[in-house]
């Protein structure tokens, strides 16, 4: 364990818990919400926080996501701290106004407790949600287990605040995989993470500032184009806000969080790439396959926006096989979003790896290490054989 | 009360220049709310004809803060900026008092808002939901709204040979407000414009949400001259098509009743997209149904105000 700054304190905590443990220290001026499965229980935790006095939020009960979202760019463009969270249809309720909050560069954070998206309704994870909006113009990070939900919304905050981005953050992790199972967190202490955010300075004058200040007018072709470079470019220095943010807390709390991770990866003929929690068992794959001689490793993919692309092919370029799991179809096209970013990443490596791709895991279908196993296989084949059979196929289908 | 001459003198915060229509009655409501609205305030607009019209970047009309976030969540939007100003007066950053104030079209409010105005209805933020109601859908093109009139042609319930216009009633948005029990509502029309100021300082000074539904002609959709706004207005309350009344606290009150109730054809008959109705053969089962309905309406209004002594239930058999 890392020296750290500040003494850890150690809770037993769901993702839910470990995410409205992480807004009641943050104390944000605004919290917008509407309840969906699996999102809710950390929205009723929160609201017991407000109830109880233990936060100064006020805390608005909407009528849907849409208005949750709408009420946070209300008060994010008054120059309140905001935040909310929600779920696969409150998210996709919400889509029109995720690309205004960040067109209008109001850095409010979301937890995205990824479900499936209907139809047919389904409650359980997949990444069809989040995945969806990755050209929303939002920072996009995926947890591997609440202590990651806890820590990367703080993290997320700091960046998506800093003055060189102003862009929201949202936060990912698995609805019930990690939002309902409960594993020991380390904590800061409530100083601690509000040194970390410390108090909330907009950019510009805000709505409250009383001056004639006009926000969200109508921009036509001679200036809508030179708004959305800006924002490309605000997302574009996100990677370094991240960065900083990063090194910063990991003085507080000894852990380190980068863009990407990987695992027992620098000398693997096969890496298998992953998000959210199925890193965790992937991980474990990699330790068996390993005892049995065969040469796998693993890179997590932490944060999906700004794609890392450098941290990728650096992670895999000199890899033989890498073996993407995308929990998230995408239609007719080559290969679903994790996958279609990365070997776009990979194109101009000088002996680039052969890439494949599974769909796995849709509508919260359980993904167990011989799933994963049966991947790594596929890959150690195609390592071996130097041929693709098929680029993208299905794990724990029937 | 403010006077006429007070108002005067206060500054223009909705500026001229912007590229609303001349005769626009969209912009006769935002200035008189404006006027009334003394001190700082933050306007929401939602998107419609007075959102694109006001506010072409790199130009704004607007002399206060405002703010525009997409078509059916200004209340929603408005009640965040609200939200905001209470936490921070409770923290102490902010001292001055702030009004807070949406406006919506029909569009924006009767239909694809409504949900968005009832919820903060409900949740009691403090602000003044203004609706412009110019009964169409006006700035895509007159498309038929939840407020457009029966009998009206728009251009997707067009008069056509089998079908003349639109064939159901409006909805009577106020009166859906009023049943969230606030404690201010109102409607109001631009021609009456002392009654309008009233209305909008008493719904600023009620301690909760507000609103005020208030007629804004369109010569574009009305077909009428652009100087024949405010007439059309006037009309509009003296056919009791648009009656002028406020719910305060739960209690209607009529606050205006015209000497004689003119019949609904001279408000019809003033403006172009009612011609189909009285050309030719026209269409007088419609004309009497319209006339039915305002009658109807205006009974029931004076009923609610204490004017007309409550109906026994059986009454309408009796009648007939």
């Amino acid at each position: 364990m890392a020296k750290t700054s500040v003494p850890q304190i150690k809770m037993p905590l769901t993702g839910n818990d470990a995410g409205a443990y992480a807004m009641k220290q943050v104390n944000p001026d605004v919290v917008a919400a509407y309840p969906i499965t699996p999102q809710t229980e950390l929205m009723q935790e929160f609201a017991q926080y407000v109830h109880d006095g233990d936060v100064d939020t006020a805390f608005i009960t909407v009528e849907s996501e849409h208005s949750a979202m709408s009420a946070c760019i209300g008060a994010a463009a008054a120059g309140a701290r905001t935040m909310t969270a929600t779920s696969a249809n409150g998210f996709a309720l919400m889509w029109e106004v995720l690309y205004i909050a960040a067109s209008l560069r109001l850095p409010i954070t979301m937890a995205v407790v990824n479900r499936a998206l209907s139809g047919p309704i389904n409650i359980h994870c997949d990444h069809s949600d989040s995945m969806g909006a990755r050209d929303a113009g939002w920072i996009q990070m995926y947890a591997e287990n609440p202590q990651e939900a806890y820590d990367l919304w703080l993290i997320g905050i700091k960046a998506a605040e800093n003055h060189d981005v102003l862009l929201p953050a949202m936060i990912m992790y698995d609805g019930f995989i990690i939002s309902h199972t409960m594993e020991v967190v380390e904590t800061l202490p409530d100083d601690a993470v509000k040194d970390y955010v410390g108090p909330y300075k907009p950019a510009y004058a805000m709505l409250l500032d009383e001056k004639p200040f006009t926000v969200g007018p109508l921009d036509f072709h001679d200036y809508y184009f030179e708004h959305k470079r800006q924002e490309i470019e605000g997302m574009e220095r996100a990677p370094a806000a991240l960065a900083a943010a990063a090194a910063e807390y990991e003085k507080l709390s000894g852990r380190h969080y980068g863009p990407v991770e990987t695992y027992r990866a620098d000398d693997a003929d096969v890496i298998m790439v992953a998000l959210g929690s199925t890193a965790g068992t992937a991980r474990y794959v990699v330790d068996v396959l390993r005892d049995q001689g065969k040469s796998v490793g693993l890179m997590k993919l932490r944060t999906f926006r700004p794609f890392p692309h450098g941290e990728v092919t650096d992670a895999l370029g000199k890899t033989k096989c890498v073996v993407v799991c995308d929990r998230v179809a995408s239609f007719g096209a080559f290969g679903s979003p994790t996958f279609m970013e990365l070997r776009s990443a990979l194109y101009e490596v000088a002996e680039r790896p052969l890439v494949i791709n599974y769909i796995y895991g849709l509508g919260g279908r359980d993904t167990g290490p011989d799933l994963l196993e049966q991947a790594f296989e596929e890959g150690l084949r195609v390592a071996r054989t130097g041929e693709i059979e098929q680029h993208v196929s299905y794990l724990g289908v029937r | 009360m403010t006077t006429l001459k007070e108002l005067s003198r206060r500054e223009e915060r909705f500026t001229g220049g912007h590229r609303l229509c001349s005769g626009c009655g969209a912009a006769i409501v935002a200035r008189q709310v404006l006027l009334a609205a003394d001190g700082p305030v933050v306007i929401g607009n939602a998107t419609g004809c007075l959102e694109v019209g006001t506010t072409i970047y790199p130009y704004t009309s607007w002399k206060v803060p405002w703010i525009h976030n997409a078509f059916e969540n200004v209340a929603a939007t408005i009640s965040g900026v609200e939200t905001a100003y209470r936490v921070f007066k409770e923290q102490g950053k902010l001292d001055k008092d702030f009004h807070f104030i949406a406006f919506g079209g029909d569009g924006g409010t009767y239909d694809i808002g409504l949900q968005a105005l009832s919820g903060v209805l409900e949740r009691g933020h403090k602000m003044l939901y203004v609706c412009y109601d110019n009964q169409a859908y006006m700035n895509t093109g007159i498309q038929r709204s939840g407020a457009t009139p029966k009998g009206a042609s728009t251009t997707t319930a067009p008069h056509g040979k089998l079908i003349p216009g639109k064939i159901r009633r409006r909805k009577d948005l106020t009166a859906i407000v009023a049943a969230h029990h606030i404690p201010y509502a109102a409607q109001a029309a631009p021609h009456a414009f002392m009654d309008l100021v009233r209305k909008v300082e008493k719904a600023l000074a009620a301690d909760g949400p507000s609103f005020i539904n208030i007629l804004a002609p369109c010569h574009r959709g009305w077909r009428h001259g652009p100087e024949e706004t405010l007439e059309v207005s006037r009309i509009a309350t003296n056919t009791c098509f648009w009656p002028l009344y406020e719910i305060v606290d739960d209690r209607w009150k009529l606050t205006y009743k015209p000497r004689n109730k003119l019949p609904a054809e001279e408000w019809m008959k003033f403006q172009g997209r009612f011609a189909h109705l009285f050309d030719g053969d026209g269409h007088p089962e419609l004309v009497a149904e319209i006339q039915a309905d305002v009658d109807r309406e205006w009974e029931d209004l004076l009923i609610r105000c204490g004017e007309l002594p409550p109906r026994e239930c059986g009454d309408e058999e009796e009648k007939k």
